[in-house]
């Protein structure tokens, strides 16, 4: 490099260069229970997403990986370390990033539409513009029929589309999911990976998508994250993932550099993972 | 098991017919001797129809009415927005709650009955007396339902609401009130039933109008008759109430599944 010696002082490098949206620097999480030792579900662990960037996060279950999501999103305040989004320090709610969680989160009592529309109108939004922005999201989710049923006439992948729209509706710089297509069957899962990745190339947010999937991982993301399992989980691989965008999550898994990828991580990493699934196992 | 509608309606006309026709047997046609049912304890259905439409005919019924359904509608309405009002506080301050339980459950284990002097000699023969037990009963029924619904609000939704950016007032509105609302509602067919049970109790105990008074003063004078056609026109009274409970609640809960508004 030949710029080495333009390169500024070590300690000024990060003001200059442009701000990660999310670093987790030694991040640590435990739980305490009255009555039990501390449980340390994340050891110190640092995780850098750039602006743009769809990062996944892999591991077993209950390795601590929703708990490194929900530190980011600030529901839940680390034991140790720092959280910084986009150059300033966490306080309280993470309001640059949209959350689509596990399990059903939509308001019941309210339509589709309206789940959607309360996102904005909450902010001071007029309920009429509200309206048709929410209406304008649930046609992109493909959802254009559906805006007056509630959550209870939806079918689970139609939920995870309101709850997408509901999260995107808001402009979010950062997109947390976790695990948010787990429920969902085998193809509505890859229509929806499809979806989500349409809906991400058009103002490619920085992404933490948490699955303990590694195919769907790989078909979605720029990177893939492994996580050992807790307790005292921590990052035990980084791969940079170079499949051409854009993909088609079905069509991108019969891709050679795919099974190379696949194979690449999984020779890896199949040592620890093999270890800590085995644990679980009977 | 499924039944046909038009079968299912026969063989319930059926059980009524058996039921009436067994009681005007036993009351006039002697058996061995002895009636079965004597008419001076048990009269006849036919005696007891056409005293209910007497009552009809003549009009004094519908005062009565009236009153009893005065009665029921402030008892539900007062011991609603209490309960409401109550158990919304103490589910978003546990403190309070942690203070008052045992108060809480004291009162509640009280049968509200024995209430019913005090409330006579507090509030008079008016309509209130029976207000106020209707609502004794009304009150600790939704203040539980509302209690419940605040505390079990799901805890997703919740973080998912907070991660829209709702404020506690915001939270309140869209969130904590329409599933304290809904837990409310889930218990109308039982609360709108103790505001009649606390009006007609409190109007038998004593009282000038209203249904239990008219079976009160029946009874007082050994009029089988008008005691069963009080309890006929009450039972009728309670089914259009609750018709039209399941009405309004059909209309309220339409967001909901609809397995769950069954078990209501």
């Amino acid at each position: 490099m030949q710029t080495a010696t333009l390169r500024p002082p070590a300690g000024e490098a990060p003001a200059t260069v442009a701000p990660l949206a999310v670093a987790l620097d030694d991040i640590a999480i435990s739980f305490a229970i009255p009555g039990r030792p501390v449980f340390k579900a994340v050891a110190p662990t640092s995780l850098h997403v750039k602006e743009g960037e769809f990062v996944a996060i892999v591991g077993p279950t209950g390795c601590g990986k929703s708990t490194l999501l929900n530190a980011t999103a600030g529901l839940l305040k680390p034991a140790g370390g720092r959280v910084t989004i986009f150059g300033e320090p966490l306080a309280g709610l993470n309001a640059k990033a949209g959350y689509l969680f596990q399990q059903d989160a939509l308001m019941p009592w309210k339509t589709a539409l309206d789940n959607v529309a309360i996102a904005l109108e909450i902010g001071g939004v007029r309920r009429a513009d509200a309206l048709a922005q929410a209406q304008d999201w649930l046609r992109r989710v493909g959802l254009a029929r559906f805006v007056d049923r509630y959550p209870h006439e939806l079918s689970g992948g139609q939920r995870k589309r309101v709850g997408l729209a509901q999260v995107l509706v808001r402009g979010p710089k950062i997109l947390l999911m976790d695990e948010p297509f787990g429920p969902l069957d085998a193809q509505t899962r890859q229509i929806m990976g499809t979806l989500l990745l349409n809906l991400w190339a058009q103002d490619r947010k920085a992404v933490l998508f948490v699955t303990h999937d590694l195919e769907e991982a790989i078909a979605l993301s720029d990177r893939v994250v492994i996580m050992s399992a807790g307790p005292e989980a921590r990052i035990i691989g980084d791969f940079p993932i170079d499949l051409a965008r854009p993909r088609d999550t079905a069509d991108i898994r019969l891709d050679p550099r795919f099974h190379e990828l696949y194979r690449e991580i999984w020779n890896q990493l199949k040592a620890e993972v093999v270890k800590t699934y085995g644990e679980d196992a009977p | 098991m499924k039944f046909h509608p038009g079968k299912l309606l026969f063989l319930q006309v059926l059980v009524a017919v058996v039921a009436i026709g067994a009681w005007q047997l036993g009351a006039t046609v002697p058996i061995g001797g002895t009636y079965l049912l004597p008419e001076f304890f048990f009269s006849t259905p036919l005696d007891v129809a056409k005293r209910v439409v007497q009552l009809f005919v003549s009009g004094t019924i519908w005062k009565h009415l009236w009153i009893t359904l005065t009665e029921t509608v402030l008892a539900f309405v007062i011991g609603s927005a209490g309960g409401v009002a109550i158990g919304f506080w103490f589910a978003r301050k546990p403190i309070l709650a942690a203070v008052f339980d045992p108060y809480v459950k004291m009162v509640n284990a009280l049968p509200r009955v024995v209430l019913a002097p005090i409330f006579m000699l507090w509030l008079g023969l008016g309509i209130w007396s029976k207000v106020a037990l209707g609502v004794s009963l009304v009150f600790f029924i939704v203040f539980f339902n509302v209690y419940q619904g605040v505390k079990e609000v799901s805890p997703v939704v919740l973080a998912n609401a907070r991660m829209m950016g709702m404020s506690e007032h915001q939270l309140f509105r869209n969130v904590y009130w329409p599933s304290a609302l809904s837990w409310m509602f889930s218990s109308l067919h039982t609360s709108v039933g103790f505001a009649l049970v606390g009006a007609v109790v409190g109007e038998y105990l004593g009282s000038s109008a209203g249904l239990g008074y008219l079976i009160h003063q029946a009874e007082g004078v050994f009029d089988v008759t008008g005691v069963f056609a009080g309890m006929f026109i009450l039972a009728a009274f309670v089914l259009v109430i609750d018709w039209g409970v399941t009405r309004v609640e059909n209309r309220l809960l339409v967001w909901r599944p609809q397995s769950a508004g069954e078990q209501a």
